[in-house]
């Protein structure tokens, strides 16, 4: 496997950017859980999917726009789209998650939209919804990385305060941090995360490797600093087991990393109920 | 007795919706003091709490705080909070007691800057006073309702704040475990110099613990010493209670009456 990745790029770029999104995906995925947005990042993934369509639609449709790569359209949108998405969590204050399918249908709709305009980037609009092992280019590579960098940098900086924000918000609030700022922040972060991540797993499949390997991690971690570093961890394996199968067996990456994360959490469950009863 | 009050109440009114909820709150609570706040469900004694902590927006009258105005304040950490809701958090949510103790620390320790080895002394500290240093490494999930409200009151020392303010501490603490909780807040109160600002229904329970009492229902109906509201007599507590006969014969005959 190692001599195949050192000789063909794209696969370098594939592993690459696979190995870093298993970190940042789970890491923030952590948070997610825990402070039950997990859907926030399934309505996030379906207007990055959005921007992609759009990004895909312009630049074969207008020649001045073929220079624009769908990954930097599907991040403008999946910003935008958690700023609105903060805004009606303030409109519907006592429905918050009301704010979910408003966002995920409007994304959807958009997507499908600029789908139909332009038949013909099925092969193309396949890869960004499942992932792909050929498609990540040195580029893709290389904003992915300065994300992860920006992601990372933030969560250390941050840590005490989006911890004490997802344990107990009123608390955080009435301690005197900027808790709306630090949201916001936060909000952001998984927006980019997602446009991150779709490469490699796919639109559909981004928010499982945010939140399955968290699920798994919460089984048998001892507080919250373990839960991340668990995350991480099963995040990893199931990339790596992930990406090694799609390429062997030819299917699309989204799909066996997430079969592999869905085995990892089987496996610590029954892990733990064998260790009680024995 | 020359020290300005930590908190300061004048002629604070609030309202949510329509009718107001406060009206006219004249209240302070002077350094060292235990005020005990009394009042039926629904008199506005939570709302008072989130005025005085800026989870509300003050519109009518002002709140001083440490000599303050409440509007320029800024050392919140001199000031802790265990909510009425701090028993109905996230049980699930996967943070070890040193963790929830350690996030009392955000706001002092301040923005991008880490704890260090004397915050860990710290977050020892104020788990010790509560009596929960052998469950550092627990899940805060796993605990009792009474030993997780314990860990709150550490997270909210832990800053050593001058006041604590707690909203009905004890619901979910069952009667046999009330009492020592009460030991251990008069403890904080007189040993460590923490002045107490406490919502509860048991201020029979602890008439010999509190200094001052107050009691809300819309209008502030009382506030003096604890040696002032026992001189008062039973027509007069229902007058400004509703329903505050209660109160004393709490006081006369819990020791076996409450199981
Ligand atoms: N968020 C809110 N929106 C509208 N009205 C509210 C809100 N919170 C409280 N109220 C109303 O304000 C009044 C005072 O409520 P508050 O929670 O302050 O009472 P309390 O004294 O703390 O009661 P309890 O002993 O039940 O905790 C009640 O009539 C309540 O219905
Ligand atoms: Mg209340």
């Amino acid at each position: 496997m190692i001599e195949v990745i050192r000789q063909y790029e794209f696969l370098q770029n594939a592993f690459l950017t696979g190995m870093i999104i298993g970190i940042i995906a789970p890491l923030l995925g952590a948070f997610i859980v825990v402070r039950r947005l997990s859907l926030i990042a399934d309505a996030l993934s379906h207007v990055t999917l959005a921007g992609i369509a759009a990004g895909l639609y312009f630049n074969q449709t207008f020649a001045f726009l073929s220079w624009l790569n769908p990954l930097y359209s599907g991040m403008v949108f999946s910003v935008v789209g958690s700023l609105f998405l903060e805004r009606l969590r303030t409109v519907y204050k006592h429905y918050q998650e009301l704010a979910i399918p408003i966002i995920l249908s409007g994304g959807i709709g958009i997507g499908a939209i600029f789908i139909s305009l332009a038949d013909g980037f099925n092969t193309d609009l396949f890869s960004y919804l499942f992932g792909s092992v050929s498609a990540v280019s040195r580029n893709d590579l290389w904003a992915i990385c300065l994300i992860s960098i920006i992601v990372l940098v933030v969560i250390f900086l941050l840590y005490k305060e989006l911890f004490l924000l997802s344990f107990d918000e009123e608390h955080a609030k009435a301690s005197g941090i900027p808790a709306k700022s630090i949201h916001f922040i936060f909000i952001i972060l998984v927006a980019l995360v997602i446009a991150a991540s779709m490469r490699i797993v796919g639109i559909l499949l981004v928010s499982a490797l945010m939140t399955l390997p968290v699920a798994a991690a919460m089984r048998m971690a001892k507080g919250f600093k373990q839960t991340i570093v668990y995350s991480v961890l099963f995040g990893e394996v199931a990339v790596i087991i992930g990406l090694v199968s799609a390429f062997y067996l030819d299917l699309a990456p989204g799909g066996t990393i997430v079969v592999s994360s869905i085995l990892i959490l089987l496996l610590v469950i029954s892990a733990k109920k064998f260790i009680k009863v024995g | 007795m020359n020290q300005p009050p930590i908190i300061e109440i004048n002629n604070v009114s609030y309202r949510y919706d329509r009718d107001n909820v406060l009206e006219n709150i004249q209240l302070s609570v002077p350094k060292g003091a235990f005020l005990g706040l009394v009042g039926p469900n629904g008199s506005g004694k939570s709302t008072l709490l989130k005025l005085i902590l800026g989870l509300l927006k003050v519109k009518e009258g002002e709140i001083f705080l440490f000599d303050t105005p409440q509007k320029s304040f800024k050392s919140w950490d001199r000031i802790g909070f265990v909510s009425q809701k701090a028993n109905s958090f996230n049980t699930g949510f996967p943070a070890t007691v040193y963790e929830v103790v350690a996030s009392g620390l955000t706001k002092k320790v301040g923005l991008f800057r880490l704890p260090g080895s004397k915050e860990k002394q710290e977050i020892k500290a104020a788990v010790e006073a509560v009596g929960m240093e052998q469950f550092l490494t627990r899940n805060i999930g796993e605990l009792s309702g009474g030993q997780q409200q314990r860990v709150f009151i550490a997270r909210a020392i832990v800053s050593k704040p001058d006041i604590l303010i707690l909203d009905e501490p004890t619901v979910g603490v069952d009667s046999k475990n009330v009492q020592s909780f009460y030991e251990m807040l008069s403890y904080l109160n007189k040993k460590m110099d923490i002045t107490l600002l406490l919502v509860t229904h048991d201020i029979g329970i602890i008439s010999d613990k509190v200094t001052h009492v107050a009691c809300l229902n819309k209008y502030l109906h009382f506030h003096g010493s604890m040696k002032q509201f026992e001189t008062l007599d039973e027509t007069d507590l229902s007058d400004l209670y509703g329903h505050g006969i209660h109160l004393l014969e709490h006081h006369h005959d819990h020791q076996g009456a409450d199981v």
